[in-house]
């Protein structure tokens, strides 16, 4: 069992980082004409939705919206203790010549997204495709790095950030957990 | 196992259960040079006289076979005559008939005295070979073979086993021939056309299994046609490793109108169902089949009221490699020397459904009776002949320790009551492990 | 959660969790085959090796597709009539695929049991492709498949299967899986075709086609083996379309649609005339594409499945 150590962000931070996230995203790209946004199954999808909402309040324009599941193009299939339970990929769009925005909650080793580019790679041949996370926590194992971050958080290896969703958590919040304790 | 000459032996608190002199009692035995000397309490014998307690084993007269695959001559890598007696004496029989399915086929003289031969040296020739020769010639179906020269030769009786005589003229002819020389004629009943390709039972279970079924039906057309063939001949037919619940109310119609006709069955008849197929384990494939539980239970009737004469093994060892095949390609048959005792006692007599009396008349009174060879009992006087074993002993069936060259037996690791302890015959006694 | 068996020998006690595992699984697998890239990396360096002791070509190439879009690598293996014809035993042949340290097996063999068999004596995971009259597996979870992807459900539904049950496994298989995920199931065909004790697995018998066509949904139409079975368990073809054929009209008098599947080959006019084959109803074609599918969700459930 975890203990609480601290409270990354509440329900109303994640709503205005959410907002920032949407803004940055369109300037860098000179508005939604060309953008597609793709949440990793299971949280991102709920923040790609968002993105996606507050982009078409802004702008007017609803991006093309997708969610992929990247259990098939995993590193570690083999040899995890728990299978992985797949949740299968929805982009119906074309994503040759799109900007793609990948959307997660939290960018951590890297891996997670190394595998999100080669499941998109298979799908076609997007001009761009650029990360936004909600939670930047360190201790990459692989050269990623994120093009849009909602916060940078100094973590060590041992402890864990929990994000829940109203969407399927009830609630909106990032918490710091500690280390497990040992004997537990 | 350990032979020896039984020059001065006293068997003491043997319990000595032999029906034809109607005994049931706990004696000792004295045995000298291979023959019964005193039986009484109390026997101290002389100097020289070994002294073995055998508080809580039977003495019956010798158990006999009359339904084992000897294999010599041709298939030596399955089993031979000295290793077939040596399981048998580790069984706990002191006579077995060897079946004519060898290569060459035992269909002349020549063949009977080469066994006749080999089971002489085995085992100091405790152990009696009777050989049954075949109908017809190569156990081919179309032509008698010379069946005065082997009974003169020694043959008991007649079968083509493995195979039926499937014509009914060519059983007629073998039925009136063979009573001549008061020979039965036995007869593996199966309808060739009826289970071409099968390899278990016809029913629900070979339904789910996906494999082809040999029906009861199969078995009991021929049984139905030989007897009433016996009748009009006034020949001697005895049914081979009866199976099915049809059989037995064939068979028992036929005794009550007074028809030369007997039935044996197999242990393996009397304790399995078909259901154990279901592992694809081909030591469960044997032809006749295993059954299902109606006709196992019409067995178990058909042993309890009479109508079952005797209790034979079908003994048929294959090499290990020749089992471990696809099961609808490996050869039938199991072995079952070794492991009759334990089940006929585990299964029959534990369950009430026989008494030990009634035990020893299908393993040693009736099979001699059907034979026509000379009874065996336990009297003073007599030449010793005996099986000793003891009901209420438990064992765990181990192949690795079989004496038989071959292996193939559904029952490994299973426990069982009842354990063969000693066979003597011919001057010589034989004690189990 | 993966699947309770190492090995996919039969749907006979398989959990209806795992049946439903393979077809949710199996939905994932279905949408790759629609991509522009049709293959994904899970079975990457694994080695799949397929023992066909039986002539297939569909089943061999759905598998060997299968494998190759999971990014397997694949061993072919076809051989025809009794190993112990040929000299070298089932267990030597088996022994032999492992020494080269092949991950998964997936056999086809004439003598059932045979896949039972090699479960036992090697240690990849072994896959039942059809073993003799008894199981093919991965047929009856295709046509699961199709059915719940025509009709959006499974349990409630009345499946017929029609044709010669006795020799069948597809039949065996799919009485299996149809009765554990809730459906109705009978069995049609010539009274000699129909083995010993089948109402005992929970389906009905049927002798006449129109006393059950009128409410059924489904017909799975089983293939009739023409030079084994004519004169010896129906007298000809002819009498054999007449009397169990699906045509058009016969179709027409059930009053509602009704689909119809097909394991293949098709024996035209002989079980089905080509204009329900390649009619309205006919889900054949699919069955096909969703047999890659199928396959490959137990491929990948196998091979992560770690036990």
């Amino acid at each position: 069992m975890r203990t609480l150590k601290g409270t990354i962000m509440d329900a109303a931070a994640i709503e205005r980082t959410i907002t920032r996230l949407a803004h940055e995203i369109l300037e860098r790209n000179k508005g939604a004409s060309n953008i597609a946004i793709i949440g990793i199954r299971t949280r991102g999808e709920f923040l790609a939705r968002r993105v996606a909402e507050r982009i078409e309040k802004v702008e007017g324009i609803h991006p093309d919206l997708g969610f992929l599941d990247i259990t098939l193009y995993r590193d570690d299939l083999l040899g995890k203790l728990e299978q992985p339970m797949m949740k299968g990929t929805d982009i119906l769009f074309d994503i040759t010549g799109k900007d793609l925005i990948i959307l997660d909650d939290v960018l951590y080793t890297g891996r997670t997204i190394r595998a999100a580019l080669d499941g998109l790679i298979d799908l076609g041949r997007p001009r761009t495709i650029q990360l936004a996370v909600l939670i930047d926590r360190g201790h990459r194992q692989l050269p990623i790095k994120a093009d849009y971050v909602g916060k940078n958080v100094a973590t060590s290896a041992n402890e864990s950030i929990r994000v829940h969703l109203k969407e399927i958590d009830g609630e909106d919040s990032i918490l710091l957990m500690h280390p497990e304790k040992e004997g537990k | 196992m350990k032979i020896e000459k039984a020059i001065d032996i006293v068997l003491r608190n043997v319990r000595i259960i032999d029906p034809l002199t109607d005994r049931d009692e706990v004696r000792d035995i004295h045995l000298v040079d291979g023959m019964i000397g005193k039986i009484a309490s109390g026997l101290k014998g002389g100097a020289s006289t070994r002294s073995v307690d055998l508080t809580g084993v039977v003495a019956a007269p010798g158990f006999l076979d009359m339904h084992v695959h000897l294999r010599e001559p041709g298939f030596e890598h399955k089993e031979t005559i000295e290793t077939g007696c040596m399981a048998a004496a580790a069984g706990g029989f002191t006579g077995v008939c060897c079946m004519p399915n060898t290569n060459p086929a035992i269909d002349d003289e020549s063949v009977i005295r080469l066994i006749q031969e080999k089971s002489r040296r085995a085992l100091l020739g405790l152990v009696d070979v009777h050989p049954i020769g075949a109908v017809t010639i190569g156990r081919k179906g179309e032509h008698l073979a010379p069946m005065a020269e082997m009974a003169a030769a020694g043959a008991v009786a007649f079968t083509d086993d493995g195979d039926p005589v499937h014509d009914a003229e060519l059983m007629r002819r073998a039925l009136e021939y063979a009573g001549m020389f008061n020979r039965p004629v036995i007869q593996h009943a199966q309808d060739i056309p009826m289970t071409r390709g099968g390899v278990m039972n016809e029913g629900f279970c070979s339904t789910e299994l996906g494999l082809p079924g040999m029906p009861a039906a199969a078995e009991d057309v021929m049984i139905s046609r030989d007897i009433l063939l016996a009748g009009y001949t006034g020949g001697q037919y005895h049914v081979a490793h009866m199976s099915t619940a049809g059989a037995v109310d064939l068979v028992r119609a036929a005794k009550v109108k007074g028809l030369r006709v007997t039935c044996e069955v197999t242990p393996h008849h009397f304790f399995l169902t078909d259901d154990a197929v279901r592992s694809f384990d081909t030591n469960t494939k044997m032809n006749p089949p295993l059954r299902t539980k109606f006709d196992v239970d019409a067995i178990r009737e058909g042993l309890r009221d009479g109508t079952i004469d005797v209790i034979a093994t079908d003994h048929a060892p294959h090499s290990f490699d020749e089992k471990q095949v696809e099961f609808q390609s490996a050869p039938f048959g199991i072995v079952g020397l070794e492991t009759a005792i334990g089940l006929a006692v585990t299964e029959l007599v534990y369950r009430g459904i026989l008494s030990l009396d009634r035990l020893v008349r299908l393993f040693s009174v009736n099979p001699r009776r059907i034979l026509h060879l000379p009874d065996v009992t336990i009297t003073e006087g007599a030449r010793a002949n005996l099986t000793l074993f003891s009901p209420d002993q438990s064992w765990t069936v181990d192949p690795l320790r079989f004496h038989s060259l071959s292996r193939n037996t559904p029952f490994a690791g299973l426990t069982l009551r009842g354990k063969p302890f000693a066979v003597a015959n011919n001057g010589v006694i034989c004690w189990s492990d | 959660m993966p699947l309770k068996s190492r090995h996919l020998l039969g749907l006979h006690g398989m959990p209806r969790e795992d049946i439903e595992l393979i077809l949710e699984t199996a939905i994932s697998f279905r949408e790759v085959l629609d991509r522009p890239i049709k293959k994904v990396p899970p079975l990457q360096g694994k080695t799949i090796a397929n023992m066909f002791f039986e002539n297939s070509t569909r089943t061999r190439l759905s598998f060997e597709l299968a494998e190759r879009r999971l990014s397997a690598d694949v061993l072919g293996f076809q051989t025809s009539g009794s190993s112990v014809s040929k000299g070298e035993t089932l267990k030597d042949t088996a022994r032999n695929i492992e020494a080269m340290k092949v991950d998964m097996v997936v056999m086809r063999h004439w003598a059932a049991g045979a896949p039972h068999y090699l479960s036992n004596v090697i240690d990849a995971n072994v896959i039942n492709a059809g073993d003799g009259a008894h199981e093919h597996p991965t047929q009856a979870l295709l046509d699961l498949y199709t059915i719940h992807e025509k009709h959006g459900k499974i349990a409630g539904l009345h499946v017929c299967l029609v044709g010669d049950i006795l020799h069948s496994r597809v039949a065996r298989s799919n009485i299996y899986g149809l009765t554990a995920l809730g459906a109705k199931v009978s069995v049609c065909g010539p009274a000699t075709m129909i083995p010993h004790g089948i109402e005992r697995l929970g389906v009905q018998v049927f002798h006449h086609l129109d006393e059950v066509i009128g409410n059924v949904d489904v017909l799975n139409v089983l293939r009739v083996q023409l030079e084994r079975d004519a004169g010896r368990f129906f007298p000809s073809l002819r009498e054999y379309h007449h009397s169990y054929g699906i045509t058009k009209g016969r179709l027409e008098k059930a009053g509602k649609p009704i689909t119809i599947m097909h394991p293949g080959p098709i024996n035209r006019d002989v079980e089905l005339s080509s204009d329900v084959a390649d009619g309205e109803h006919s889900v054949i074609l699919q069955q096909v594409l969703n047999g890659v599918a199928v396959r490959m969700a137990i491929l990948y459930l196998l091979a992560t499945g770690n036990q």
